[in-house]
């Protein structure tokens, strides 16, 4: 089978299970096509010929009855991964081989898939076009010369451009939605508190949530049925019931009732992105859907919370990385010029930008101002959601403001960049569930998403939303193998 | 230095200085694991042992509260007669250093677990009451090890996570003396609640102490000074005294006093300046977003209030009530667990015919005198309380006289022997029969007739002879009050 590498997770699944194809077949498949993908700068660590062992492994004595059976996958890297380099694209953790596994990637291996490798992403999550990472670029399979969104830019590209079946990246602002959005993917955010943080690379600690990525919703609602687990070793995971989403998923949204905030009719909108949204109407009401204009009154706040909040815990949450303990140390006359030189030259331009507003914000005489007031706005735009949901069961919204723009165009407007995530980052904010869809091109052919946020803990909700959808829309990524020579 | 003083007071020129101190007790909480990780607390274990991956703070790693350490923390509220908060939350404190590995303490900073009650000092003029502000429950760091490397300083992290009570009084103490009693006081609720080992040696219990001056009958108070981590209670109380008489010097100099950190020298016997309020940590207290806020329930705190021993103060009640026994001795019985446990014990082994002095005197006076002596604690006194308690019952009921018992005593010593055994096998049981006795007096007269004349014209001092000669011919067995009543008789 040559096109062993646009087959859907599901069809793999399929495939393997009535032994039409071997772990190995299908893994040497996707290590191929990384091998012939380097341009795209997707990988920071490969692990292709362990994997290929572990397929061949696999294939001795399969277990069928997995979920994931032998299915080769390539993860953001900032899962940590036991005896895999973990560098969350940052230098300050370029030679940091953990002794241990996240939870979510742990929930994988146990159904059966097999790691290709770590993939780029921007410099511990912080960014919207993967230009952050320590490691380079990524190159949006899309287009030559465009950025693939970020944080996990480099997952969103390895899906998009076929060189992992699915991944798993990790949602802090929008960096699962956003980069999904930019390469014509599937991304889900689930609820905070529905996939364990263990083992993750903290960014911000009370936004992140990892969340899968694949090329379909089918595909993504089974790997979020995989990763999604209750787990002690997260004081903030939550005990709540769990569908079997993929075996739950439906694509009769007859009578659902879907809320259009006006609130994210942006100044600026691009008229595109208009136009999506109204596709994006029309396609749920020929789904049988209810559509509601809603009012999400604190939205315009959303974005300065954010960049008030995700700051100041990723201040905190990056004071360990101080070359004592691990990771890159820099030589220095004394403890404290040590600590200087080791996180200015361990950490980027944008780590250290963050850092710094973060610990201002928190600065005595400026907590209140800041921090304090934005967790009061926090609880302002989750009320708003609150509220809404008395009236709807889920909010369509365009996914960004913008379809995926230039490597270098906004790298010196931090203010531009950070625009990016306007649609998102409410969501975060919220602990909302929300999952991004391709729904249509711009008039360069790039991919333009719709995002489908759900009530806490309805996951399944936004996925059959999703999946109707999806039907009607029946987008095709336009992706050219132009990195291929 | 003030001793057993119920004022501490600095005289300069014609002006009167009253102190006014407050502490900051770091107690560490007896648990077999750290506060968010379920490494090992064990003492003096080989460096870097004890360290989970949470206690290194290693990418990705999230502490988890141990619910033990929660409850010895509302154990302590309650023994302490404090309000307990059924919500409480976690705040990370920041700053860099060596041994801190997350960059943050996870500390208790806006909501403590615990908030005001009151402590009761007995001091010689009477009961004090110190008010505490609040208790809190926070991570130890680790620690940097400064002087087994020549260029490198060297951390070791099996202390880093431990959970700590911080303790913090009121400014309600005054004199060194009242700071004395205050930490024992405190070590003895937690001991007794099982709490906190209150090893001072071992670190289990540090303070941080406040020290402020004013002119005595002021209300206001003057600018304090926090000296640093002074870890034993006669280093306290020196730096209170040292540190004390700096700031009313600087007073009476008409300088002002700088609100800063300082450390006590010990060698020197001086405070020094450590930091000042310039250069304070802005530690960017926020609540960490790693754990929720902690909230128990009534029924929660009404279990653990069921299991709350009988506290010193309650003892102290009913030992005076019960074993009809001064509030002076109660006050030592109760001061440590197990000399309570101890007493107890001897009371209950005595049977019926208890003789409390007998056991009171026994305990405080030779026992103590011997343990001191050894430098044993009580749980590991040569001499059980089951054989003290025979001891007694034996002088009691006459067999042995009081001096036979203090050699019975020391024989005991050897292997925890029981007097019973030892009045048996050296034949040392008291000799009270009349008749034996009268025979050998009758002959001590017939020996010294001299003497017996001499009394009898009034020299009355000799009496004192014939009670020795009788105890020395007779190997000490003579039952001194029959002696007595019969020489009355006979000379």
């Amino acid at each position: 089978m040559s096109d062993i590498t646009t087959q859907s997770l599901t069809s793999l699944v399929k495939n393997i299970k009535n032994k039409k194809l071997s772990s190995e077949e299908v893994t040497q498949a996707f290590v191929d096509r990384s091998e012939k993908s380097k341009e795209l700068n997707a990988y920071i660590t490969e692990d292709f010929s362990n994997a290929i062992n572990k397929a061949k492994k696999f294939d001795q004595n399969p277990n069928l009855d997995l979920k994931l059976p032998g299915i080769p996958m390539a993860v953001k890297d900032l899962f940590c991964t036991e005896n895999i380099r973990t560098t969350a694209g940052s230098k300050i953790l370029e030679n940091f081989i953990p002794t241990y596994e996240s939870t979510v990637t742990q929930n994988i291996w146990n159904e059966g898939a097999i790691l290709l490798g770590k993939l780029n992403c921007d410099e511990f999550a912080m960014g919207s076009s993967n230009e952050t990472s320590f490691y380079g670029n990524v190159q949006n399979p899309i287009d030559n010369g465009l950025v693939p969104g970020g944080s996990s830019g480099g997952s969103a590209a390895a899906v998009s451009g076929q060189l992992t079946p699915i991944t798993i990246g990790t949602d802090t602002g929008g960096s699962i939605r956003q980069p999904a959005s930019f390469t014509g993917t599937v991304g889900l955010k689930p609820t905070y508190g529905s996939c364990s943080r263990y083992g993750i690379v903290a960014f911000a600690s009370s936004l992140d949530q990892a969340g899968p990525m694949a090329q379909n919703v089918e595909d993504c609602a089974l790997l979020q049925e995989v990763i999604s687990t209750y787990d002690k070793k997260d004081s903030t995971s939550i005990d709540f019931k769990r569908n079997d989403y993929s075996k739950e998923l439906t694509k009769n949204i007859k009578g659902k009732k879907i809320g259009i905030p006006k609130e994210y009719r942006v100044e600026g909108m691009p008229k595109e992105i208009e136009d999506l949204w109204q596709k994006g109407i029309q396609y749920a009401k020929e789904c049988g859907a209810e559509i509601i204009d809603i009012s999400l009154p604190n939205t315009s706040y959303a974005l300065p919370t954010y960049y008030i909040v995700a700051p100041a815990e990723a201040s905190s949450n990056l004071a360990r990385y101080d070359g004592v303990k691990y990771g890159f140390r820099a030589k220095g006359e004394n403890l404290i010029d040590m600590y200087e030189k080791t996180r200015s030259e361990g950490f980027g331009a944008e780590v250290q930008r963050r850092i710094m507003i973060g610990t201002y914000v928190l600065s005595s005489g400026y907590y209140d101002a800041y921090y304090l007031k934005a967790q009061k706005v926090r609880k302002l735009i989750k009320n708003d959601f609150d509220e809404a949901y008395k009236k709807v069961d889920a909010i369509l919204t365009p996914s960004t403001p913008s379809s995926a723009f230039k490597i270098g165009e906004k790298k010196d407007d931090p203010v531009s960049m950070y625009l990016n995530d306007i649609f998102t980052v409410p969501v975060n904010l919220a602990g909302l569930p929300a999952i991004s869809i391709p729904a249509g091109h711009d008039a360069s052919g790039y991919p333009l998403g719709l995002q489908i946020i759900g009530k806490a803990f309805k996951e399944q909700e936004i996925l059959n939303v999703a999946y109707a959808m999806e039907d009607k829309i029946n987008f095709k990524n336009k992706i050219t193998d132009w990195w291929i020579k | 230095m003030a001793k057993d003083k119920s004022e501490f007071l600095i005289e300069r020129h014609n002006n009167v200085y009253e102190v006014v101190i407050g502490l900051e007790v770091h107690a560490q909480v007896t648990s077999n694991s750290k506060l968010f990780s379920s490494s090992s607390t064990k003492f003096g274990a080989e460096p870097n042992t004890q360290v989970s991956l949470v206690d290194a703070a290693f990418p990705g790693m999230l502490p988890v509260i141990n619910e033990f350490c929660v409850k010895q923390a509302i154990k302590t509220g309650i023994g302490l007669k404090a309000e307990i908060n059924k919500r409480s939350v976690f705040d990370r404190k920041n700053y860099f250093y060596a041994d801190l590995p997350q960059g943050y303490q996870i500390s208790q900073f806006k909501y403590p677990i615990v908030g005001e009650g009151i402590v009761i000092l007995d001091m010689p003029n009477g009961q004090k009451e110190v008010g505490i502000e609040r208790l809190h429950l926070e991570q130890d760091a680790g620690k940097s090890i400064h002087d087994m490397d020549p260029q490198n300083t060297l951390v070791d992290l099996n202390r880093s996570g431990v959970a700590l009570m911080e303790i913090v009084s009121k400014p309600d103490l005054r004199t060194p003396d009242e700071v004395s009693a205050y930490i024992k006081k405190l070590r003895s609720i937690m001991r007794y609640l099982g709490t906190c080992d209150g090893n001072m040696q071992e670190g289990s219990l540090r303070a941080d102490v406040n020290v402020s001056v004013r002119l005595k009958d002021s209300k206001e108070l003057g600018t304090r000074c926090e000296i640093k981590n002074v870890n034993s209670i006669k280093f306290m109380q020196m730096a209170i005294d040292y540190e004390a008489n700096r700031q009313v010097d600087l007073i009476e100099e008409g300088k002002s006093i700088d609100q800063e950190t300082r450390l006590f020298d010990t060698k020197k016997n001086e405070t020094r300046s450590m930091r000042s309020k310039e250069d304070a940590h802005d530690y960017r207290y926020f609540p960490d977003p790693d754990l929720l806020p902690l909230e128990v329930t009534d029924e929660f705190i009404e279990q653990l209030k069921s299991d709350i021993p009988e506290l010193p103060d309650d003892k102290k009640k009913r030992f005076i009530d019960e074993f009809k026994i001064s509030a002076y001795e109660a006050t030592i019985l109760v001061s440590d667990i197990e000399t309570a446990k101890y007493f107890e014990e001897v009371v209950a082994k005595m049977g019926k015919n208890r003789d409390m002095k007998l056991a009171v005197n026994w305990i405080t006076g030779e026992l103590f005198a011997v343990l001191n002596n050894k430098n044993l604690e009580i749980s590991e006194s040569p001499i059980s309380a089951k054989n003290l308690a025979k001891l007694i019952n034996l002088i009691k009921n006459g067999t042995i006289s009081g001096k036979i018992a203090k050699t019975i005593f020391e024989l005991m010593m050897d292997g925890d022997k029981d007097p019973q055994v030892i009045v048996e096998e050296k034949g040392l049981k008291q000799e009270s029969d009349p008749k034996a006795l009268e025979a050998l007096i009758d002959k001590i007269i017939d020996d010294n007739r001299e003497k017996a004349i001499e009394y009898k014209n009034g020299k009355e001092k000799l009496f004192g002879f014939f009670v020795g000669q009788a105890m020395k011919v007779s190997g000490g067995k003579a039952n001194p009050q029959l002696i007595n009543e019969i020489l009355k008789k006979k000379l």
